[in-house]
């Protein structure tokens, strides 16, 4: 078994609550001491860290591959490639695919690919009624066995209430996390932006804050009264924090993601019918900027993700109520979240357990910690080198971001998954 | 700087035309210059014709090289031109080009009898075929030199000024 | 500042090179705009109506969303400044599929357009046309979704102008579906750019856009209050499929409440001017009575229609070489 010591990070565990210098030992596939080296170890690979941050490898509960139905956007290898440079060592994947994954063997043909590619791993949702259409309920136990860590019925609401209080008790039979992103489909119409002075200057349809906060109620009762353990993923407004926190307190099982984008733009910097900024849920005020935020800073947010979904160039090229919706993020994730951290708005450990250990919860997996024992999954990131977001740099298929151009602080030098290295960064470590 | 008072200009100038015996001219100035001094020469002239004014802007060849003049005025013709004897009078005869672009919007109006030119100053460079009937006086001038008319507390006068940048 | 929507209409020299929208653009330009505008109305009673500042430029009207209307005044303003004019109405698929927007564009810019003049059921679909075309083509939004309709604003503030003598202390009421009107944006824009003392919206909440405050208007549902002391009323067109008993109960209803009838107009100033973009919906939103009277301005709209959009082409086409 390989044994590889890495020496002189600074390793944020928050799981463990630690934060310190310290050398990490890797047997195999296990974490076998965080601290001081064991006596008489001898390493096969010497990895120098000094000045890095040693973090766990970061679970994104949130990124869409394209694969399998758009293999012409994205693939799964194009897509856990980019990831694992990224320090993202396992990708959540909503089952909005072509074909939906409604079936095991969808699931298993996922699982599949991304194992042959040996990437960052890749975690099916899979769907909550039988192709998202809202109706019938999938065989969820079925696609539990086959590798589903949740059932979600991707950003399509469940109109009918019945339906969706009859899913939520059947997944709880089997403790399945049900995913949810609360809209109300008549509110939501064709809208496109954020109902307020953005819609009204450019005239375009708009989703008020009630699409929202109105699925939010409905869903946060039927969670009450179903026993569901929810996860809410994607929420866009202030008052959605306000009563995920007023149910928390209340002990309802639900935890809830926003995506980083949503904590560091709003409905202003659509501008003048700027597609790369047209997202779903889509941006809000500064205000709700702000709600979001603090949900994170308190830990009623737990998680942050990067609701990546890569997309054509021509994808964007459209009106803007026609152009596609959404982010290529996966690039960004990482160093986005370590800029909330710039100036101790965010703390670090806050930050980072919303990339790993937070999301690792959600979906029920033993990863997203350095605990000795458990999985060598981890990044390794210089938290100071300079970057910018260039179609050169930019390892995602999708070249859709609205941070194109823009300079990130926050390297990924390695990313390790189960001691296996998956990337390293060929400046730093050459051969 | 160098200044040219227009008296002396303007009595040859009604002079000249009185010897033309134009029969009921329409006497139209191009604005701005030439209708300063078609309204000089209407009053000496003392006759009852009428008085117009043109604004060639929309005439112009240097259109899609320097825009639209940021006041354009409206042309203001108090008869019809179709059939009519004109007097087109302009304060400098230069290139030529104002007068092709003034003949161009008068028959937009319609079709004149006849149109003579009656320029106050007239200087060598025509890149047109174009001659004026009546000269107020003749003077040569270096390329960067511009004739410019303009008002003072004794009345219209030239002045000669050094441009700066192209501009005409 | 200007406004991010309105960056793309300038050129590095500061010059006006696309007609998009209203707002951002400086009280100068539009003062020009009706300037010109003026000096082009006369043009009318000539015996040759055409000016040759376009000669030699072609001009493309493309209309993705029928209006013969609005066609017709582009398509006789950009013959009577001597352009070659082509009209294409064409229908768009709005899916992916198909050919893009941008891709018509492009075929049609390959045949040496010069300026497009561009109408699209889609907020946003000129900008998108205006920020993929080279530096030297032209565009004017002849209306875009719900967004904006800059030129009709335009022919309307020339018509107020006309009208009125100016802008200064003007009370201006804009009444009806202002939520689905491009025409009320760049009305709201355009009158408070050219500094008229008030605006107020008129019409029920369901018509009203959210925070329309922001954009320097106050609102009211009440006729009566909202017309007292107005120097000009601006009616809106209510369109019938609107009438679909969610936004507005019934005609009947409407009517009764934001219809101009005589009655209503007489909380006005005694002076005040009606205008309505057309077409109108007799009974509907306005009453014969009223379109057909004395106050009624809305005929004057449309043959200013013409100047204003010659006004338009010419400040965009003219000092494009530059020496």
């Amino acid at each position: 078994m390989t044994k590889i010591l890495i020496k002189g990070a600074r390793v944020v565990d928050p799981a463990n609550n630690f934060d310190s210098i310290a050398d990490v030992t890797i047997v195999g596939s296990r974490i076998v001491e965080v601290g001081k080296v064991p006596q008489g170890f001898k390493a096969d690979r010497t990895i120098n860290a000094d000045r890095l941050l040693l973090l766990p490898g970061i679970i994104d509960l949130c990124a869409r591959l394209r694969e399998p139905g758009e293999e012409q956007k994205a693939t799964i290898a194009s897509e856990t490639t980019a990831a694992a440079t990224a320090g993202i060592t396992g990708l959540v994947c909503p089952p909005d695919t072509w074909p939906v994954v409604d079936t095991p063997a969808m699931a298993n043909m996922i699982r599949d690919r991304a194992e042959a590619n040996g990437q960052s791993r890749v975690y099916p949702l899979g769907a909550l009624t039988v192709g998202l259409e809202g109706e019938k309920l999938t065989d969820m136990a079925m696609l539990l066995d086959a590798g589903c860590v949740g059932v979600s019925n991707g950003l399509k609401a469940v109109s009918n209430t019945l339906v969706m209080r009859r899913a939520m008790q059947y997944a709880s039979t089997y403790d399945i996390p049900v995913f949810l992103t609360p809209q109300d489909p008549w509110l939501l119409g064709n809208g496109v932006v954020h109902e307020g002075k953005v819609s009204t200057r450019l005239g375009l349809p708009a989703i008020p804050e009630a699409a929202e906060t109105v699925g939010v109620a409905r869903d946060l009762a039927l969670i009450e009264t179903s026993g569901a353990r929810a996860h809410v993923n994607l929420i866009s407004c202030g008052r959605s924090v306000t009563m995920l926190g007023e149910a928390q307190s209340h002990n309802l099982p639900v935890s809830a993601s926003v995506a980083i984008h949503q904590l560091l733009l709003c409905e202003d910097d659509i501008g003048a019918f700027d597609t790369r900024y047209k997202v779903f849920p889509p941006l809000r005020t500064a205000a709700d900027r702000q709600a979001l935020f603090e949900g994170v800073r308190t830990g009623t947010v737990s998680v942050i993700c990067s609701d990546h979904q890569p997309h054509g160039a021509d994808a964007k090229l459209a009106p803007f109520s026609e152009a596609a919706a959404g982010i290529a993020g996966v690039d960004t994730l990482l160093a986005l979240t370590l800029s909330l951290t710039v100036n101790k708005q965010l703390p670090l450990s806050t930050a980072v357990a919303a990339l790993t250990c937070n999301p690792a919860r959600v979906i029920g997996v033993d990863r997203g910690h350095l605990s000795v024992g458990a999985n060598a999954d981890l990044c390794l990131v210089d938290p100071t080198e300079e970057w910018i977001l260039n179609d050169e740099s930019m390892q995602s298929r999708g070249q859709n971001s609205p941070f194109m151009g823009k300079q990130f602080f926050g390297k990924t030098h390695m990313t390790m998954i189960e001691g296996e290295v998956i990337f390293q960064d060929a400046d730093r470590f050459p051969g | 700087m160098k200044q040219i008072p227009l008296e002396p200009i303007l009595a040859t100038m009604v002079e000249d035309i009185r010897a033309l015996r134009l029969d009921q001219p329409l006497i139209i100035g191009i604005h701005t210059g030439g209708a300063w001094i078609a309204t000089q020469l209407h009053e000496s002239l003392e006759t009852n014709s009428l008085l117009g004014t043109l604004d060639i802007s929309f005439y112009r060849d240097d259109f899609s090289r320097v825009g639209l003049n940021p006041k354009v005025q409206s042309s203001d013709l108090p008869e019809p031109v179709e059939g009519r004897h004109i007097l087109l009078v302009d304060d400098v005869l230069h290139t030529g080009r104002t007068i092709r672009a003034a003949m161009n919007e008068i028959f937009s109006f319609g079709r004149p009898a006849s149109i003579k030119l009656a320029v106050a100053l007239e200087r060598p460079g025509r890149e047109l075929p174009i001659a004026a009937d009546i000269i107020g006086k003749t003077m040569e001038l270096e390329t960067v030199q511009q004739a410019k008319i303009c008002r003072t507390d004794s009345g219209l006068q030239f002045e000669i000024v050094t441009q700066t940048s192209s501009s005409d | 500042m200007v406004p991010s929507d309105s960056k793309i209409q300038f050129d590095q020299q500061g010059r006006l090179r696309h007609f998009l929208t209203i707002n951002g653009l400086p009280k100068e330009t539009l003062v020009q705009i009706l300037d010109t505008a003026e000096s082009f109305i006369s043009f009318g009673q000539r015996e040759i109506r055409k000016v040759p500042l376009l000669r030699g430029k072609t001009v493309v009207n493309l209309f993705f969303e029928p209006s013969t209307r609005t066609r017709t005044t582009f398509e006789i303003a950009a013959k009577r400044l001597s352009a070659d004019v082509i009209n294409l109405s064409a229908a768009r698929l709005s899916t992916t599929k198909g050919e893009s927007i941008l891709d018509t564009v492009r075929t049609l810019e390959a045949m040496h357009t010069d300026l497009f003049v561009v109408r699209d059921s889609a907020s946003g679909a000129s900008h998108l046309i205006a920020s993929h075309l080279p530096e030297h083509v032209r565009v004017i939004n002849a209306g875009d979704g719900r967004h904006a309709h800059p030129t009709q604003a335009m022919l309307d503030m020339f018509t107020i102008r006309r009208e009125k003598g100016g802008f200064k202390g003007l009370k201006v009421a804009i009444i009806g579906d202002v939520l689905h009107s491009r025409v009320a944006r760049s009305q709201i824009h355009a009158l408070s750019t050219l500094g008229v003392d008030e605006i107020r919206l008129i019409g029920p909440r369901t018509l009203i856009p959210t925070e329309v405050e922001t954009m320097g208007v106050s609102v009211t549902s009440d006729m009566v209050e909202g017309l007292s002391g107005i120097d000009v009323v601006m009616m809106l067109r209510l369109q019938r499929e609107r009438m679909d008993g969610q936004l507005v109960p019934s005609e009947q209803e409407y009517f009764n409440r934001y219809g101009l009838t005589d009655d209503k107009l007489s909380y006005a100033n005694p002076d005040a001017i009606v205008m309505h973009p057309g077409p109108i919906n007799r009974g509907l939103e306005i009453a014969s009575s009223v379109a057909d009277g004395a106050h009624s301005v809305i005929l004057s709209q449309v043959t200013n229609g013409i100047a204003v959009r010659m006004s338009i082409m010419a400040t965009l086409m003219g000092g494009q070489e530059d020496t």
